[in-house]
Protein backbone atom coordinates (compact mmCIF):
# COMPACT_ATOMS: atom_id res chain seq x y z
CA UNK A 1 0.00 0.00 0.00
CA UNK A 2 1.33 3.23 -0.71
CA UNK A 3 0.13 6.64 0.70
CA UNK A 4 0.80 10.00 -0.67
CA UNK A 5 0.40 12.70 0.48
CA UNK A 6 0.90 16.58 -1.09
CA UNK A 7 4.35 15.64 -2.29
CA UNK A 8 6.36 18.06 -3.99
CA UNK A 9 9.84 18.26 -5.71
CA UNK A 10 11.33 21.77 -6.70
CA UNK A 11 14.28 21.48 -9.32
CA UNK A 12 15.88 25.03 -8.30
CA UNK A 13 12.77 27.12 -9.27
CA UNK A 14 11.26 24.53 -11.62
CA UNK A 15 8.46 22.48 -9.52
CA UNK A 16 8.53 19.10 -11.39
CA UNK A 17 6.09 17.56 -8.86
CA UNK A 18 3.87 20.50 -7.33
CA UNK A 19 1.86 19.16 -4.44
CA UNK A 20 0.48 15.43 -5.49
CA UNK A 21 -1.22 13.21 -2.99
CA UNK A 22 -2.94 9.98 -3.78
CA UNK A 23 -2.95 6.42 -2.60
CA UNK A 24 -2.68 2.84 -4.31
CA UNK A 25 -4.24 -0.44 -2.13
CA UNK A 26 -3.12 -3.64 -1.90
CA UNK A 27 -4.06 -5.56 -4.76
CA UNK A 28 -4.34 -2.68 -7.17
CA UNK A 29 -2.56 -1.38 -10.34
CA UNK A 30 -2.15 2.60 -10.41
CA UNK A 31 -1.95 3.95 -14.10
CA UNK A 32 0.80 6.72 -14.22
CA UNK A 33 -0.19 8.74 -17.42
CA UNK A 34 1.85 12.03 -18.80
CA UNK A 35 3.53 13.44 -21.06
CA UNK A 36 7.35 13.26 -21.16
CA UNK A 37 8.89 15.85 -18.69
CA UNK A 38 5.34 15.77 -16.41
CA UNK A 39 6.98 14.49 -13.43
CA UNK A 40 6.23 10.70 -13.65
CA UNK A 41 9.71 9.24 -12.97
CA UNK A 42 10.85 12.12 -10.36
CA UNK A 43 7.69 10.72 -8.48
CA UNK A 44 8.49 7.20 -8.54
CA UNK A 45 12.26 8.38 -7.62
CA UNK A 46 10.87 10.08 -5.00
CA UNK A 47 8.43 6.95 -3.89
CA UNK A 48 11.47 5.15 -3.75
CA UNK A 49 13.83 6.78 -2.08
CA UNK A 50 16.17 7.45 -4.41
CA UNK A 51 15.58 11.37 -4.25
CA UNK A 52 14.13 13.26 -2.09
CA UNK A 53 10.92 15.17 -1.75
CA UNK A 54 10.93 19.50 -1.28
CA UNK A 55 7.78 18.98 0.94
CA UNK A 56 4.70 16.46 1.22
CA UNK A 57 5.13 12.44 2.33
CA UNK A 58 5.28 9.19 1.06
CA UNK A 59 4.47 6.19 3.52
CA UNK A 60 5.07 2.59 1.61
CA UNK A 61 2.69 -0.13 4.17
CA UNK A 62 3.05 2.23 6.51
CA UNK A 63 6.71 3.57 6.62
CA UNK A 64 7.70 7.08 5.80
CA UNK A 65 10.40 6.27 2.52
CA UNK A 66 12.14 9.97 4.36
CA UNK A 67 12.22 8.61 8.41
CA UNK A 68 12.83 5.09 8.03
CA UNK A 69 13.93 4.68 4.61
CA UNK A 70 15.67 1.21 4.96
CA UNK A 71 12.14 -0.38 6.22
CA UNK A 72 10.06 1.70 3.31
CA UNK A 73 12.78 -0.02 0.35
CA UNK A 74 12.56 -2.96 2.02
CA UNK A 75 9.23 -3.26 0.85
CA UNK A 76 9.25 -1.95 -3.04
CA UNK A 77 10.54 -3.48 -5.89
CA UNK A 78 11.81 -0.63 -8.30
CA UNK A 79 12.39 -0.95 -12.16
CA UNK A 80 13.88 2.68 -12.83
CA UNK A 81 13.52 3.94 -16.69
CA UNK A 82 16.48 2.67 -17.38
CA UNK A 83 17.21 -0.86 -15.51
CA UNK A 84 20.14 -0.34 -13.69
CA UNK A 85 22.10 -3.01 -15.05
CA UNK A 86 25.94 -4.09 -14.33
CA UNK A 87 26.60 -4.71 -17.50
CA UNK A 88 29.96 -6.81 -16.60
CA UNK A 89 28.00 -9.11 -14.97
CA UNK A 90 26.10 -11.87 -16.13
CA UNK A 91 22.43 -12.39 -15.55
CA UNK A 92 23.25 -14.88 -12.73
CA UNK A 93 26.01 -13.29 -10.79
CA UNK A 94 23.68 -9.59 -11.19
CA UNK A 95 20.39 -10.93 -9.98
CA UNK A 96 22.51 -13.37 -6.60
CA UNK A 97 24.34 -9.93 -6.14
CA UNK A 98 20.64 -8.15 -6.04
CA UNK A 99 19.28 -11.19 -3.75
CA UNK A 100 22.62 -9.92 -1.34
CA UNK A 101 22.06 -6.84 -1.59
CA UNK A 102 18.33 -6.88 -0.97
CA UNK A 103 18.99 -9.23 2.24
CA UNK A 104 16.59 -11.84 0.57
CA UNK A 105 15.75 -14.63 3.56
CA UNK A 106 13.63 -16.45 0.66
CA UNK A 107 15.38 -19.92 -0.62
CA UNK A 108 18.07 -18.21 -3.20
CA UNK A 109 18.17 -20.71 -5.93
CA UNK A 110 14.68 -21.61 -6.33
CA UNK A 111 13.05 -18.09 -5.52
CA UNK A 112 15.77 -16.89 -8.22
CA UNK A 113 14.15 -19.80 -10.70
CA UNK A 114 11.08 -18.75 -10.16
CA UNK A 115 11.64 -15.28 -11.05
CA UNK A 116 13.12 -16.07 -14.35
CA UNK A 117 10.33 -18.40 -15.37
CA UNK A 118 8.07 -15.91 -14.71
CA UNK A 119 10.00 -13.11 -16.92
CA UNK A 120 11.20 -15.46 -19.42
CA UNK A 121 14.76 -15.31 -18.58
CA UNK A 122 16.12 -19.04 -18.13
CA UNK A 123 17.69 -18.87 -21.24
CA UNK A 124 20.14 -16.02 -20.91
CA UNK A 125 20.36 -17.22 -17.47
CA UNK A 126 24.32 -17.69 -17.93
CA UNK A 127 25.23 -14.74 -20.63
CA UNK A 128 26.76 -11.21 -19.94
CA UNK A 129 24.48 -8.26 -19.53
CA UNK A 130 26.14 -6.13 -21.92
CA UNK A 131 25.57 -8.79 -24.71
CA UNK A 132 21.77 -8.95 -24.36
CA UNK A 133 19.34 -7.51 -26.76
CA UNK A 134 17.21 -4.27 -25.07
CA UNK A 135 14.21 -6.49 -24.60
CA UNK A 136 16.41 -8.99 -22.54
CA UNK A 137 18.09 -6.11 -20.61
CA UNK A 138 14.49 -4.41 -19.68
CA UNK A 139 13.15 -8.08 -18.47
CA UNK A 140 16.64 -8.39 -16.52
CA UNK A 141 15.56 -5.18 -14.77
CA UNK A 142 12.02 -6.67 -13.95
CA UNK A 143 13.73 -9.98 -13.07
CA UNK A 144 15.81 -7.35 -10.39
CA UNK A 145 12.64 -5.65 -9.46
CA UNK A 146 10.64 -8.92 -8.55
CA UNK A 147 13.72 -10.41 -6.05
CA UNK A 148 12.74 -10.96 -2.62
CA UNK A 149 8.81 -10.92 -3.42
CA UNK A 150 8.68 -7.17 -2.31
CA UNK A 151 4.70 -5.83 -1.74
CA UNK A 152 5.08 -2.74 -3.67
CA UNK A 153 6.26 -2.43 -7.29
CA UNK A 154 7.33 0.42 -9.01
CA UNK A 155 7.63 -0.06 -12.21
CA UNK A 156 9.22 3.43 -14.80
CA UNK A 157 7.63 2.45 -18.32
CA UNK A 158 8.19 -1.12 -18.08
CA UNK A 159 7.66 -1.91 -21.83
CA UNK A 160 9.89 0.28 -23.44
CA UNK A 161 12.24 -2.03 -25.67
CA UNK A 162 10.17 -4.35 -26.16
CA UNK A 163 8.44 -6.25 -29.22
CA UNK A 164 4.95 -6.58 -29.60
CA UNK A 165 4.79 -9.91 -28.14
CA UNK A 166 6.74 -9.33 -25.48
CA UNK A 167 5.00 -6.44 -24.32
CA UNK A 168 1.65 -8.53 -24.26
CA UNK A 169 3.56 -10.71 -22.10
CA UNK A 170 5.08 -8.43 -19.61
CA UNK A 171 1.54 -6.57 -19.45
CA UNK A 172 0.10 -9.94 -18.65
CA UNK A 173 2.60 -10.69 -15.98
CA UNK A 174 2.11 -7.21 -14.14
CA UNK A 175 -1.92 -7.85 -14.03
CA UNK A 176 -1.09 -11.00 -12.43
CA UNK A 177 1.57 -9.64 -10.14
CA UNK A 178 -1.06 -6.85 -9.61
CA UNK A 179 -3.46 -9.27 -7.99
CA UNK A 180 -1.46 -9.53 -4.71
CA UNK A 181 0.86 -6.69 -5.05
CA UNK A 182 1.01 -2.60 -5.30
CA UNK A 183 1.93 -1.63 -8.63
CA UNK A 184 2.85 1.59 -9.78
CA UNK A 185 3.38 1.59 -13.40
CA UNK A 186 4.39 4.45 -15.74
CA UNK A 187 3.65 5.34 -19.07
CA UNK A 188 2.92 7.66 -21.71
CA UNK A 189 1.34 4.88 -23.87
CA UNK A 190 -1.95 5.43 -23.13
CA UNK A 191 -3.25 1.64 -24.27
CA UNK A 192 -0.95 0.41 -21.99
CA UNK A 193 -2.32 2.03 -19.41
CA UNK A 194 -5.84 1.26 -20.60
CA UNK A 195 -5.05 -2.31 -20.50
CA UNK A 196 -3.39 -3.19 -17.66
CA UNK A 197 -4.57 -0.62 -14.76
CA UNK A 198 -6.80 -0.74 -12.77
CA UNK A 199 -6.89 3.17 -11.15
CA UNK A 200 -5.59 5.83 -13.71
CA UNK A 201 -3.57 9.29 -12.47
CA UNK A 202 -2.86 11.70 -15.41
CA UNK A 203 0.30 13.87 -14.32
CA UNK A 204 0.83 17.18 -16.29
CA UNK A 205 3.64 19.55 -15.37
CA UNK A 206 3.82 17.86 -11.98
CA UNK A 207 0.39 18.10 -11.06
CA UNK A 208 -2.35 15.67 -11.58
CA UNK A 209 -4.71 16.75 -13.65
CA UNK A 210 -6.86 13.64 -12.90
CA UNK A 211 -7.34 10.45 -10.89
CA UNK A 212 -10.08 8.28 -11.51
CA UNK A 213 -10.97 4.79 -13.29
CA UNK A 214 -11.08 4.47 -16.96
CA UNK A 215 -14.33 4.22 -17.35
CA UNK A 216 -14.86 7.66 -15.30
CA UNK A 217 -12.77 9.19 -16.52
CA UNK A 218 -14.18 8.30 -20.31
CA UNK A 219 -17.80 8.86 -18.76
CA UNK A 220 -17.44 12.39 -17.06
CA UNK A 221 -16.05 13.45 -19.98
CA UNK A 222 -17.76 12.05 -22.94
CA UNK A 223 -21.00 11.45 -23.48
CA UNK A 224 -24.32 11.74 -25.16
CA UNK A 225 -24.41 15.05 -26.05
CA UNK A 226 -21.52 15.06 -28.62
CA UNK A 227 -22.66 13.63 -31.46
CA UNK A 228 -20.76 12.56 -35.47
CA UNK A 229 -23.40 12.86 -37.78
CA UNK A 230 -23.56 12.05 -41.92
CA UNK A 231 -25.99 13.40 -43.69
CA UNK A 232 -27.12 13.55 -47.78
CA UNK A 233 -28.15 17.19 -48.19
CA UNK A 234 -26.76 20.58 -49.12
CA UNK A 235 -24.21 21.43 -46.27
CA UNK A 236 -24.40 24.53 -45.62
CA UNK A 237 -28.23 24.81 -45.18
CA UNK A 238 -28.29 21.48 -43.64
CA UNK A 239 -25.48 23.07 -41.18
CA UNK A 240 -27.96 25.92 -40.47
CA UNK A 241 -30.62 23.68 -39.56
CA UNK A 242 -28.95 21.69 -36.89
CA UNK A 243 -27.60 24.86 -35.21
CA UNK A 244 -31.79 26.48 -35.11
CA UNK A 245 -32.41 22.93 -33.06
CA UNK A 246 -32.79 23.48 -29.65
CA UNK A 247 -29.82 23.16 -27.34
CA UNK A 248 -27.21 22.54 -30.08
CA UNK A 249 -24.36 24.84 -28.72
CA UNK A 250 -22.35 24.17 -31.93
CA UNK A 251 -21.90 22.41 -34.84
CA UNK A 252 -19.14 22.13 -36.91
CA UNK A 253 -18.30 21.17 -40.99
CA UNK A 254 -15.68 18.29 -40.71
CA UNK A 255 -15.65 17.01 -44.62
CA UNK A 256 -17.79 17.55 -47.18
CA UNK A 257 -18.35 14.49 -49.76
CA UNK A 258 -19.92 13.79 -53.17
CA UNK A 259 -22.64 11.82 -50.94
CA UNK A 260 -22.64 13.31 -47.36
CA UNK A 261 -21.32 15.66 -45.19
CA UNK A 262 -20.11 15.17 -41.75
CA UNK A 263 -20.57 17.42 -39.14
CA UNK A 264 -19.71 17.28 -34.66
CA UNK A 265 -22.85 18.80 -32.87
CA UNK A 266 -22.18 19.55 -29.69
CA UNK A 267 -25.53 19.95 -27.68
CA UNK A 268 -26.07 20.75 -23.79
CA UNK A 269 -25.62 18.01 -21.73
CA UNK A 270 -29.50 17.86 -20.39
CA UNK A 271 -30.75 17.82 -23.79
CA UNK A 272 -31.26 14.87 -26.42
CA UNK A 273 -31.30 16.37 -29.74
CA UNK A 274 -31.18 12.96 -31.88
CA UNK A 275 -34.73 12.63 -32.39
CA UNK A 276 -35.30 16.15 -33.19
CA UNK A 277 -32.53 16.16 -35.18
CA UNK A 278 -34.37 13.08 -37.29
CA UNK A 279 -37.70 14.50 -37.46
CA UNK A 280 -36.40 17.91 -39.03
CA UNK A 281 -34.25 15.84 -41.69
CA UNK A 282 -37.08 13.89 -43.01
CA UNK A 283 -39.11 16.86 -43.32
CA UNK A 284 -36.82 18.08 -45.95
CA UNK A 285 -36.17 14.76 -46.90
CA UNK A 286 -32.57 14.88 -46.41
CA UNK A 287 -31.26 11.71 -45.50
CA UNK A 288 -29.27 10.89 -42.45
CA UNK A 289 -26.20 7.90 -43.28
CA UNK A 290 -24.83 7.72 -40.38
CA UNK A 291 -25.41 8.85 -36.79
CA UNK A 292 -23.63 8.46 -33.46
CA UNK A 293 -22.43 9.42 -29.99
CA UNK A 294 -18.80 10.05 -30.30
CA UNK A 295 -17.09 8.66 -27.25
CA UNK A 296 -13.87 10.22 -26.53
CA UNK A 297 -10.97 7.63 -26.40
CA UNK A 298 -8.47 7.82 -23.34
CA UNK A 299 -5.94 9.80 -26.44
CA UNK A 300 -8.98 12.46 -26.14
CA UNK A 301 -8.92 12.99 -22.61
CA UNK A 302 -5.63 12.54 -22.37
CA UNK A 303 -5.05 15.19 -24.75
CA UNK A 304 -7.59 17.08 -23.60
CA UNK A 305 -6.41 17.30 -19.98
CA UNK A 306 -2.39 17.75 -20.73
CA UNK A 307 -3.08 20.64 -23.26
CA UNK A 308 -5.92 22.50 -21.62
CA UNK A 309 -9.55 22.99 -22.96
CA UNK A 310 -8.76 24.63 -26.10
CA UNK A 311 -7.79 21.48 -28.00
CA UNK A 312 -10.64 21.02 -30.49
CA UNK A 313 -11.61 17.09 -30.23
CA UNK A 314 -11.89 15.47 -32.73
CA UNK A 315 -15.13 13.17 -33.26
CA UNK A 316 -15.43 9.50 -32.37
CA UNK A 317 -13.67 8.07 -35.81
CA UNK A 318 -11.35 6.11 -34.66
CA UNK B 1 27.73 -3.90 3.24
CA UNK B 2 29.46 -7.64 2.08
CA UNK B 3 27.05 -7.75 -1.18
CA UNK B 4 28.45 -4.66 -2.21
CA UNK B 5 31.98 -5.06 -0.78
CA UNK B 6 32.10 -8.56 -3.14
CA UNK B 7 31.14 -7.29 -6.47
CA UNK B 8 33.04 -3.92 -6.11
CA UNK B 9 35.74 -6.38 -5.56
CA UNK B 10 34.69 -8.90 -8.39
CA UNK B 11 34.30 -6.14 -10.67
CA UNK B 12 37.62 -5.04 -10.67
CA UNK B 13 39.03 -7.80 -12.14
CA UNK B 14 36.31 -8.20 -14.35
CA UNK B 15 37.12 -5.26 -15.99
CA UNK B 16 41.44 -4.52 -17.07
CA UNK B 17 41.38 -1.95 -14.15
CA UNK B 18 42.35 -4.21 -11.21
CA UNK B 19 44.96 -6.12 -12.78
CA UNK B 20 46.32 -2.72 -14.54
CA UNK B 21 46.67 -1.10 -10.79
CA UNK B 22 48.35 -4.37 -9.77
CA UNK B 23 50.55 -4.98 -12.64
CA UNK B 24 52.08 -1.27 -12.06
CA UNK B 25 52.39 -1.79 -8.64
CA UNK B 26 54.43 -4.42 -8.75
CA UNK B 27 56.44 -2.98 -11.76
CA UNK B 28 56.87 0.20 -9.68
CA UNK B 29 57.90 -1.50 -6.72
CA UNK B 30 60.17 -3.83 -8.14
CA UNK B 31 62.30 -1.13 -10.23
CA UNK B 32 62.53 0.67 -6.53
CA UNK B 33 63.74 -2.70 -4.80
CA UNK B 34 65.98 -3.26 -7.67
CA UNK B 35 67.58 -0.17 -8.05
CA UNK B 36 67.91 0.95 -3.98
CA UNK B 37 68.22 -2.50 -2.16
CA UNK B 38 69.47 -5.40 -4.73
CA UNK B 39 72.06 -2.44 -6.69
CA UNK B 40 73.21 -1.33 -3.40
CA UNK B 41 73.01 -4.78 -1.45
CA UNK B 42 71.65 -3.86 1.19
CA UNK B 43 68.52 -5.56 3.45
CA UNK B 44 67.00 -1.91 4.60
CA UNK B 45 63.79 -1.37 2.43
CA UNK B 46 62.76 2.02 3.68
CA UNK B 47 64.11 3.65 0.24
CA UNK B 48 61.47 1.58 -1.63
CA UNK B 49 58.81 2.20 0.91
CA UNK B 50 59.74 6.08 0.89
CA UNK B 51 59.44 5.93 -2.80
CA UNK B 52 56.01 4.11 -2.89
CA UNK B 53 54.42 7.18 -1.89
CA UNK B 54 54.95 8.66 -5.74
CA UNK B 55 53.63 5.03 -6.76
CA UNK B 56 50.58 5.64 -4.91
CA UNK B 57 49.85 9.57 -6.23
CA UNK B 58 49.69 8.11 -9.49
CA UNK B 59 47.71 4.55 -9.24
CA UNK B 60 45.44 5.23 -6.52
CA UNK B 61 43.26 7.27 -8.72
CA UNK B 62 43.63 4.82 -11.63
CA UNK B 63 41.96 2.58 -8.75
CA UNK B 64 39.55 4.45 -7.39
CA UNK B 65 37.97 6.45 -10.30
CA UNK B 66 35.27 5.02 -11.45
CA UNK B 67 33.63 3.73 -7.89
CA UNK B 68 30.78 5.89 -8.14
CA UNK B 69 31.20 8.50 -10.90
CA UNK B 70 30.60 4.92 -13.57
CA UNK B 71 27.34 4.24 -11.20
CA UNK B 72 26.31 7.61 -11.30
CA UNK B 73 26.82 7.67 -14.84
CA UNK B 74 25.00 4.41 -15.76
CA UNK B 75 22.26 5.08 -13.38
CA UNK B 76 23.25 1.79 -11.38
CA UNK B 77 23.39 4.30 -8.73
CA UNK B 78 19.34 4.12 -8.47
CA UNK B 79 19.92 -0.02 -7.78
CA UNK B 80 22.54 0.41 -4.63
CA UNK B 81 20.08 3.88 -3.34
CA UNK B 82 16.50 2.18 -3.62
CA UNK B 83 17.79 -1.15 -1.93
CA UNK B 84 17.46 -1.68 1.83
CA UNK B 85 21.52 -0.78 2.60
CA UNK B 86 22.44 2.67 4.50
CA UNK B 87 24.30 4.96 2.58
CA UNK B 88 27.09 4.59 5.35
CA UNK B 89 27.35 0.77 4.09
CA UNK B 90 27.34 1.26 0.63
CA UNK B 91 30.16 3.79 0.60
CA UNK B 92 32.39 1.85 3.35
CA UNK B 93 31.78 -1.60 1.40
CA UNK B 94 33.11 0.07 -2.12
CA UNK B 95 36.28 1.26 0.25
CA UNK B 96 36.95 -1.56 1.46
CA UNK B 97 36.92 -3.38 -2.23
CA UNK B 98 39.44 -0.58 -3.20
CA UNK B 99 41.27 -1.43 -0.39
CA UNK B 100 42.05 -5.06 -0.33
CA UNK B 101 43.08 -5.07 -4.04
CA UNK B 102 45.51 -2.23 -2.90
CA UNK B 103 46.15 -4.46 -0.16
CA UNK B 104 47.09 -7.19 -2.66
CA UNK B 105 49.71 -4.51 -4.36
CA UNK B 106 51.52 -4.13 -1.19
CA UNK B 107 51.64 -7.98 -0.28
CA UNK B 108 54.83 -7.40 -2.52
CA UNK B 109 56.20 -5.46 -0.03
CA UNK B 110 56.65 -9.39 2.26
CA UNK B 111 58.14 -11.10 -0.92
CA UNK B 112 60.65 -8.53 -0.88
CA UNK B 113 61.84 -8.62 2.45
CA UNK B 114 61.84 -12.78 2.08
CA UNK B 115 64.10 -12.24 -0.84
CA UNK B 116 66.46 -10.04 1.06
CA UNK B 117 65.82 -12.29 4.40
CA UNK B 118 67.71 -14.77 2.45
CA UNK B 119 70.69 -12.91 2.15
CA UNK B 120 70.93 -11.84 5.93
CA UNK B 121 68.16 -11.09 8.08
CA UNK B 122 66.30 -8.20 7.95
CA UNK B 123 64.78 -5.96 10.85
CA UNK B 124 61.33 -7.27 10.77
CA UNK B 125 60.00 -5.02 12.88
CA UNK B 126 61.00 -2.35 10.85
CA UNK B 127 59.23 -3.77 7.92
CA UNK B 128 56.09 -4.60 9.48
CA UNK B 129 56.20 -1.25 10.94
CA UNK B 130 56.46 0.10 6.95
CA UNK B 131 54.13 -1.69 5.72
CA UNK B 132 51.40 -0.73 8.19
CA UNK B 133 52.72 2.83 7.37
CA UNK B 134 52.26 2.33 3.48
CA UNK B 135 48.40 0.98 3.76
CA UNK B 136 47.19 3.27 6.25
CA UNK B 137 48.38 6.31 3.44
CA UNK B 138 47.25 4.29 0.82
CA UNK B 139 43.67 3.51 2.94
CA UNK B 140 43.92 7.19 3.43
CA UNK B 141 44.66 8.66 -0.12
CA UNK B 142 42.19 5.68 -1.36
CA UNK B 143 39.19 7.42 0.72
CA UNK B 144 40.07 10.68 -0.92
CA UNK B 145 39.97 9.30 -4.51
CA UNK B 146 36.31 7.58 -3.65
CA UNK B 147 35.24 10.67 -2.80
CA UNK B 148 36.22 12.90 -5.87
CA UNK B 149 34.45 10.22 -7.63
CA UNK B 150 31.82 10.65 -5.53
CA UNK B 151 31.65 14.26 -7.18
CA UNK B 152 31.77 13.76 -10.85
CA UNK B 153 30.12 11.00 -13.43
CA UNK B 154 33.30 11.86 -15.71
CA UNK B 155 36.17 8.90 -14.62
CA UNK B 156 38.75 11.02 -16.01
CA UNK B 157 37.82 14.21 -14.36
CA UNK B 158 37.60 12.30 -11.16
CA UNK B 159 40.92 10.81 -11.96
CA UNK B 160 43.25 13.85 -12.44
CA UNK B 161 41.34 15.83 -9.57
CA UNK B 162 42.27 12.55 -7.15
CA UNK B 163 45.14 12.96 -8.51
CA UNK B 164 45.92 16.74 -8.28
CA UNK B 165 44.89 16.95 -4.54
CA UNK B 166 47.22 13.90 -3.72
CA UNK B 167 49.68 15.80 -5.24
CA UNK B 168 48.92 19.08 -3.49
CA UNK B 169 48.95 17.07 0.14
CA UNK B 170 52.50 15.67 -0.61
CA UNK B 171 53.38 18.75 -1.62
CA UNK B 172 52.32 20.17 1.78
CA UNK B 173 56.12 20.46 2.99
CA UNK B 174 57.19 22.24 0.78
CA UNK B 175 55.07 24.35 0.48
CA UNK B 176 55.17 25.16 4.42
CA UNK B 177 59.08 25.18 4.32
CA UNK B 178 58.39 28.12 1.62
CA UNK B 179 56.02 29.75 4.39
CA UNK B 180 57.98 32.13 6.87
CA UNK B 181 55.13 32.66 9.45
CA UNK B 182 55.71 29.85 12.17
CA UNK B 183 52.30 28.44 13.11
CA UNK B 184 51.09 28.40 9.22
CA UNK B 185 54.01 26.98 8.34
CA UNK B 186 53.56 24.21 11.59
CA UNK B 187 49.77 23.55 10.74
CA UNK B 188 50.47 22.79 6.72
CA UNK B 189 53.36 20.39 8.42
CA UNK B 190 51.52 18.64 10.52
CA UNK B 191 48.79 18.13 7.65
CA UNK B 192 51.51 16.85 5.62
CA UNK B 193 51.21 13.34 4.11
CA UNK B 194 54.85 13.17 3.48
CA UNK B 195 56.04 14.20 6.64
CA UNK B 196 53.68 11.62 8.24
CA UNK B 197 54.02 8.89 6.06
CA UNK B 198 58.07 9.67 6.25
CA UNK B 199 57.49 8.69 9.74
CA UNK B 200 57.05 5.40 9.27
CA UNK B 201 60.03 4.81 6.76
CA UNK B 202 62.51 6.24 9.11
CA UNK B 203 61.44 3.21 11.62
CA UNK B 204 59.81 5.61 13.68
CA UNK B 205 56.62 4.55 15.76
CA UNK B 206 54.46 7.07 16.34
CA UNK B 207 50.98 6.67 17.70
CA UNK B 208 49.89 10.39 15.92
CA UNK B 209 50.94 9.01 12.30
CA UNK B 210 48.56 6.72 12.59
CA UNK B 211 45.65 8.32 14.12
CA UNK B 212 46.26 10.91 11.85
CA UNK B 213 45.95 8.36 8.31
CA UNK B 214 42.72 6.71 10.35
CA UNK B 215 40.77 10.12 10.65
CA UNK B 216 41.31 11.28 7.24
CA UNK B 217 39.59 7.92 5.86
CA UNK B 218 36.62 8.18 8.54
CA UNK B 219 36.35 11.52 7.45
CA UNK B 220 36.61 11.04 3.91
CA UNK B 221 34.17 8.18 4.00
CA UNK B 222 31.60 10.50 5.72
CA UNK B 223 32.17 13.25 3.50
CA UNK B 224 31.12 10.85 0.72
CA UNK B 225 28.09 9.97 2.60
CA UNK B 226 27.18 13.16 2.88
CA UNK B 227 27.90 14.03 -1.25
CA UNK B 228 25.54 11.08 -1.56
CA UNK B 229 22.93 12.43 0.96
CA UNK B 230 23.30 16.04 -0.66
CA UNK B 231 22.15 15.07 -3.83
CA UNK B 232 19.18 13.43 -2.91
CA UNK B 233 17.89 16.80 -2.25
CA UNK B 234 19.17 18.87 -4.96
Amino acid sequence: MIEVRNLSKHFGDKKAVDGISFTANDGEILGFLGPNGAGKSTTMNILTGYISSTEGEALIDGNDILKDPIKAKASIGYLPELPPLYMDMTVKEYLNFIYDLKKCKLPRNTHLADICRLVKIENVYKRVIKNLSKGYKQRVGLAQALVGNPNVLILDEPTVGLDPSQIIEIRTLIKKLGRNHTVILSSHILSEVQAVCDKIIVINQGKIVANDTEEHLSSTLAGEHRLTVKIDGPAKEVRELIASIPGVIKTSLVATKNTYSEFTVESDEDTDIRRELFSRMAERNWYIIELKTSEMSLEDIFLRLTMGEEVELKGGEQ
Amino acid sequence: MAAIFRREFVSYFTSPIGYVFLAFFYLAAGFFFTLTSIEQGTTELNTVFSMMMYVLIVLIPILTMRTFSEEKKNKTDQCLLTAPVSLGAIVAGKFLAAFLVYALGVLIMLVFAVIVSAISSPDWLLIFGNILGLLLLGGAFISIGVFVSSLTENQIVSAVLSFAIMLVLYLFTSIASLIPVDFIANFLNSLSFLSRYDGFTYGSFDFSNILFFISVMVAFIFFTVRVLERRRWN
